[in-house]
């Protein structure tokens, strides 16, 4: 049996990106260099390595300044396993709310030895902001409704877990596109690595001119439904909405929800994905979501095995950079 | 007081339709236009090469005293308009409190005596605290020194207001002037609705914000007899609503920015704040129909819509920092690099629009290089180039999109009621 060991300690990698911001700055082959570098990680996994030590002495931190409790646990269990320490920071009981400015916050962060940073945000551009400011890598762990990158990679994961290389597939993105960040990073995940994108929902909710990033626009989920590979189904994001997109929740679920009848028209093996949390009732019913075509709960489980992939590229290429001084002479006193 | 003989220059005077090469004597802080030769003077300044203008006038600049000292003041905001080139310059109500009442005017002129750089003209605000409900106390602004009217970023959404704003303020023969979005349109809105508002998922704020509300604007002026003045035009169909509407007579006019003949959407790209403004950068198309406006003349100004703020302000996330940028010390290079190299537009074409033209709007007797009349003078050099560096500006505000920009042009003195105010070079030739 190969040792991880002497895997993953061989040369240099063709991995240049000193941040993660989003999908749309990588190019097809550095999105599929983590996800082969997540399937690595998801077959140790497997085969009973869940803990490596390869970010051991490493202090990741988790700078969530908006909510969330799946992707935080997620990044805080993927830095676990590579042995790297946590720190976690969320606003609430913080000096954010003293009235510490964003960029002041991260710093000090910084200062206390913390070298990667994980950060989510409700402003779209507020992690490259960040990046320009810092010296740590940033991961962006979602940026208003602009990219959420690892989310991006693990619905792609998933897909290409089930339907091999996508090629040629055809993916729908059901749902609250406009209010998206998934939806971003599922478009520029996908057509880089050559599938083709429809995305489909009221249009209210699919922004302008959105058929420039290379996809097709549909306002019928029963017309797209027979036509697609995978089926990927937002949430509807109540808490972004500004006004009335669309009459009522029941007539969504009416359009646009995902359930038995409508699995009917579908191809024989058709991969249906949710990123969560999902709204039963309104994009998917349990029925659908609890069925065997459902991928839900390997997105989630794939979505460790990305993050561990991202924060390790990060960090082997902060070292790369640092190229690391030799061990300081410490002298005892 | 000294006299001043500004030799040999290009004379670009639009008022006078006069565009040649001269001298100019100023006596007791009055032009002469024909000193004949072998004058006496107590400073000579050659112009050689140089155009000699109008005092310049920018008629739409935040000063932010009182209230947000931190952003600019009376004077720092007055001594960055004597660098750009401009003698004269309105300021917007848009202070804490808003200058809503005539003793809050009189305060900004005093604070400008005090500060002794150019001129400063009051814009007092339509409504009581900005907030586009009620008629603040017009006559008395007026009074106080008020020239014009405006509840500047704050946009006068109720009609009725609006209507009965244009009635009061045409009494007087007073332009408002107006921002003209359309509120709930672009309600929580950073940038231009589009392809790149879709791209980086930045809250839409789409064109027809602007020209729903220049066509109400429109309405309301006609019916009214009022005189409006519609503030940084950005839209094509904009300018083609306005074109239209002084073709059936109606009394608008219109101003726009040099950032928006410049700037696009997509430069949001990165993110950048300096990229920020309201109404926002929009597409190549608008861009080339404002310059097809300029040209006509359906764009009355250039206004640098100069929007200072502290360094805490402009260093945070794009939603929290506000919209606008500094301009004061970047329009004349840019509207020479942009208009004049290119050869959009004529020099009488372009400086009418920095000052004669403003001028009228505003209706102060200025903006000539008439016989007789109050020496405000600029000295521009059209051909030194200049990197744009923040750092330099007199202005506290530091956020502009041409930072490290190289642009052509720049100004060399700035005669402010037959006063030298401002060098940038030395070409003081004598002093007897």
């Amino acid at each position: 049996m190969v040792s991880f060991r002497d895997y993953f300690q061989e040369g240099p990698i063709p991995w240049t990106q000193s941040n993660l911001l989003g999908l749309q700055y990588l190019s097809g082959e550095e999105i599929t260099l983590i996800l082969d570098q997540a399937a690595e990680f998801k077959r140790l996994a497997a085969e009973g390595h869940s803990k490596l030590g390869l970010l051991k002495g490493t202090v990741v931190g988790n700078l969530f300044f908006e909510p969330s409790t799946r992707t935080r646990t997620s990044f805080g269990l993927a830095a676990k396993r590579l042995s790297a320490d946590t720190v976690d920071f969320s606003p609430s009981g913080s000096s954010l709310s003293k009235g510490e400015s964003f960029l002041d916050t991260a710093r000090n962060i910084e200062a206390m030895g913390v070298s990667l940073m994980v950060v989510r945000h409700k402003t779209p551009g507020a992690q490259l902001f960040l990046s320009q400011r810092m010296n740590s890598p940033v991961l962006n762990a979602g940026d208003g409704t602009h990219e959420h990158p690892t989310q991006g990679l693990l619905d792609v994961m998933t897909m290409r877990e089930r339907c091999g290389d996508l090629t040629g597939k055809t993916v729908a993105l059901v749902g609250d596109i406009r209010h998206s960040r998934v939806a971003r990073s599922n478009i520029w995940g996908l057509t880089k690595l050559g599938a083709k994108v429809i995305v489909c929902g009221p249009a209210t909710l699919i922004p302008p001119q959105i058929e420039k990033l290379g996809v097709e626009v549909s306002h019928s989920l029963d017309d797209v439904i027979p036509r697609v590979d995978c089926i990927n189904l937002l949430r509807i994001q109540f808490e972004r909405q500004r006004g009335a997109f669309f009459p009522s929740i029941q007539e969504y679920a009416h359009l646009f929800g995902m359930n038995a009848t409508r699995l009917k028209r579908a191809r024989e093996n058709v991969v249906i994905l949710a990123p969560g949390p999902i709204n039963r009732g309104v994009e998917i019913t349990p029925h659908v979501a609890d069925g065997k075509h459902s991928v839900i709960l390997d997105q989630v489980s794939n979505g460790l095995a990305v993050r561990m992939a991202a924060l390790y590229l990060l960090h082997r290429r902060q070292q790369e950079l640092l190229s690391f001084p030799p061990e300081p002479q410490v002298s005892l006193i | 007081m000294a006299s001043i003989l500004i030799n040999n220059g290009r004379v670009i005077d639009p008022a006078n339709h006069r565009d040649e090469v001269a001298s100019l004597l100023i006596i007791e802080g009055r032009i002469q236009t024909n000193p004949g030769n072998d004058v006496h003077a107590d400073l000579v300044i050659d112009a050689t090469d140089k155009m000699i203008t109008p005092g310049l006038i920018d008629m739409r600049v935040s000063l932010r005293e009182p209230g947000s000292e931190e952003d600019e003041t009376i004077e720092s905001g007055t001594a960055a308009a004597l660098a750009g080139g401009f003698t004269t310059i309105a300021c917007m109500p848009d202070t804490e409190p808003p200058m809503d009442n005539r003793a809050a005017a009189e305060f900004v002129i005093l604070q400008a005596d005090r500060a002794r750089n150019c001129h400063v003209i009051p814009i007092g605000a339509v409504t009581k605290q900005c907030r586009g409900e009620e008629l603040a106390e017009i006559g008395q602004l007026l009074e106080g020194g008020a020239r014009a009217f405006s509840d500047a970023k704050q946009t006068i959404a109720n009609s009725e207001v609006m209507r009965r704003a244009l009635e009061y303020t045409g009494m007087m023969n007073r332009p408002i002037f107006h921002h003209a979005q359309v509120p709930e349109l672009i309600a929580d809105g950073l940038m231009h609705e589009g392809f790149y508002s879709t791209l980086l998922g930045l809250p839409p704020m789409p064109a027809a914000a602007e020209t729903i509300m220049i066509n109400r604007d429109i309405t309301l002026a006609e019916i009214t007899g009022g005189q409006l003045h519609l503030m940084g035009i950005t839209t094509g169909l904009g300018v083609k609503q306005i074109r239209k509407a002084r073709e059936l007579g109606i009394r608008v006019t219109a101003d726009v920015t040099p950032h928006h003949l410049y700037f696009k959407d997509e430069d949001l790209q990165t993110f950048h704040s300096k990229y920020k403004v309201n109404p926002p950068f929009r597409t190549a198309e608008d861009i080339q129909a404002l310059i097809e406006g300029l040209q006509d003349g359906t764009i009355d100004v250039i206004t640098s819509d100069h929007q200072p703020y502290a360094e805490e302000k402009i260093t945070c996330e794009l939603d929290q920092t506000p919209f606008g940028v500094v301009g004061l010390e970047t329009l004349v290079p840019a509207c020479i690099t942009r208009l004049i190299e290119t050869n959009l537009l004529s020099w009488l074409d372009l400086i009418a629009k920095l000052t004669i033209n403003p001028a009228r709007i505003l209706g102060i007797d200025s903006g000539t290089l008439s016989d007789n009349a109050v020496a405000d003078i600029t000295i521009l050099d059209p051909s030194r180039t200049q990197t744009i560096d923040p750092e330099n500006f007199l202005s506290k505000g530091r956020r502009t999109p041409f930072a490290n920009m190289e642009l052509k042009g720049g100004v060399e003195h700035v005669i402010v009621g037959g006063e030298l105010r401002y060098s940038a070079a030395s070409l003081v030739t004598g002093m007897n």
